[in-house]
């Protein structure tokens, strides 16, 4: 299959996606990308300023401004762009983290935000360290809202946040809201009992190809946008090629295609819930 | 003290940063947001470089830039063996200038590439990687001649310069930039040494040398 397959799955093509970050737009270059296989060029517009229009037909597509970020349909809204509670909170940085381009499906970039497993190797001496590789049981769920929770998640980090002054074991609850946006709450190494939130939306370019788009809410005491915004890129950078050299570069459904260990609950959740969903685009699906 | 003017994911930063660990100096950064924040084309980071490039160091009031330039202030300021940029020897340093342009040409295609690929910027990546991949064939036949004759280096010494240190960051990063470095074995085995120098740093998107066949 090409990798510019056109996508059938309505539960995509209906949905919201990031295509670009507003400070990526500037009035007088139009900025190319693509969502879902479609070519789309984005234009200083009537609007709010903002056009997304289908290369393909020269037709406008459905699009938003929110959260810093510009976002397009491609079909009919059948729902809206996901809610961020912490987003209308005054005392938390709202920041862009800076969208990168990955050579992975976006599933798969998904699927690695919500891996603790990795950390000691990926990013060492930032998020993990060894010997502390165990990943300790953590519970996952289906919600009533049908998102995919995982809760009492726990790993040591040796600088946790760009203001972790010394390493300590934080608490993690991931959350998958829509199968191309995953949110990652986090305690705030001041406000300990507060959770910063960072909000993957991961936007769908082709099957084998995306970009990620972090939105960052973090706690302003004691810290600056700009610093959590170039931790942020500290971090997915070091994912980056890890995430690239993945094979295949679609995200195998079958439960007998990759073989998981306990630490990967939520991961083998998530490839159920996507099959669950027929959510089929940057995937291989399982075999019948 | 020195202050590096720094962007993390920037591969003519790390090179100093890199430079720095290995002759075991101290120094702040003050990070710049280079992306998506265009920062280095602000009017405060304009009036310290008027060309809005990174990297920038201040070292007491002595400001520079250039990667290239400042490789060559901080080892001759600040290297006692005097081995990363020998001053007394003309030859060598004459090769260490030749690899230092060299290296600018790996920015110009290698580093192209990769912000086209990650960051958007409208280039043209099919001439920037065809461009690396001719600097990457020079320089993988002028490492293996090299490896012939006992040498390790890029240039004409028995322990690496600063041409070494310049050339490697973008190299590292080729992949992100889809400039895979198969075809390159003696560039794969020059920079598996480099990561075997004390004191040697990573940044994001390089790893160190794998324990397999560590000194």
């Amino acid at each position: 299959m090409s990798n510019t397959a056109l996508c059938s799955d309505d539960v995509l093509l209906n949905d919201w996606h990031v295509v670009a970050d507003l400070a990526n737009l500037s009035a007088e270059v139009p900025f190319r990308t693509r969502l879902l296989g479609i070519d789309l060029t984005i234009q200083a517009g009537r609007r709010h300023g903002r056009d997304v229009v289908r290369d393909d037909s020269g037709e406008a597509v459905a699009s938003e401004i929110r959260y810093g970020f510009l976002w397009a349909c491609l079909g009919t809204p059948d729902r809206a762009i996901v809610g961020v509670p912490e987003a209308g909170e005054t005392d938390r940085h709202l920041v862009t983290g800076g969208s990168i381009a990955v050579k992975v499906s976006g599933l798969r970039a998904v699927e690695n935000f919500l891996d603790m497993g990795h950390f000691p190797f990926v990013h060492t001496g930032w998020l993990g360290d060894e010997p502390h590789t165990e990943v300790a049981p953590y519970k996952v769920e289906v919600t009533e809202a049908d998102e995919l929770l995982a809760t009492e998640c726990r790993f040591y980090q040796p600088v946790a946040s760009p203001t972790a002054s010394e390493g300590f074991v934080v608490d993690y609850v991931y959350k998958v809201i829509r199968p191309y946006t995953v949110a990652l709450y986090k305690s705030n190494p001041v406000q300990k009992d507060r959770l910063d939130v960072i909000t993957l939306f991961v936007q769908p370019v082709d099957e084998e190809n995306c970009v990620a788009h972090p939105f960052l809410c973090y706690l302003k005491d004691g810290i600056d946008a700009a610093i959590v915004r170039s931790f942020m890129q500290l971090i997915f950078a070091q994912d980056k090629p890890i995430l690239e050299n993945q094979m295949p570069k679609r995200l195998p459904l079958d439960p007998r295609a990759e073989t998981p260990i306990r630490a990967d609950a939520v991961s083998v959740f998530y490839r159920r819930w996507l099959r669950d969903h027929a959510v089929s685009y940057g995937a291989i699906p399982a075999r019948t | 003290m020195i202050t590096l003017y720094d962007y993390e994911l920037s591969g003519n930063c790390y090179k100093l940063r890199l430079l720095m660990s290995m002759l075991g100096i101290e120094w702040k950064t003050v990070p710049v947001d280079f992306y998506p924040g265009r920062e280095h084309k602000s009017d405060w980071f304009l009036k310290l470089n008027p060309l809005g490039q990174l990297p920038v160091i201040d070292d007491d009031g002595f400001v520079l830039r250039d990667a290239q330039a400042i490789l060559v202030y901080l080892a001759s300021r600040y290297d006692p063996a005097g081995t990363w940029y020998p001053r007394e020897d003309p030859k060598l340093l004459g090769e260490i200038g030749q690899w230092l342009a060299f290296a600018d040409g790996i920015t110009g295609t290698a580093s192209a590439a990769r912000l086209h690929d990650g960051l958007f910027y409208d280039f043209d990546v099919e001439a920037a990687r065809a461009g690396a991949h001719r600097l990457f064939r020079i320089l993988d036949e002028h490492l293996w001649f090299g490896e012939q004759e006992g040498r390790d280096w890029i240039c004409a010494a028995n322990h690496p310069t600063i041409a070494d240190i310049a050339c490697f960051p973008y190299i590292m990063l080729s992949e992100e930039g889809g400039i895979p470095r198969q075809d390159y074995p003696a560039i794969r085995r020059w920079c598996d040494r480099l990561k075997r120098i004390k004191g040697f740093i990573v940044m994001s998107g390089v790893f160190p040398a794998g324990p397999a066949r560590a000194a």
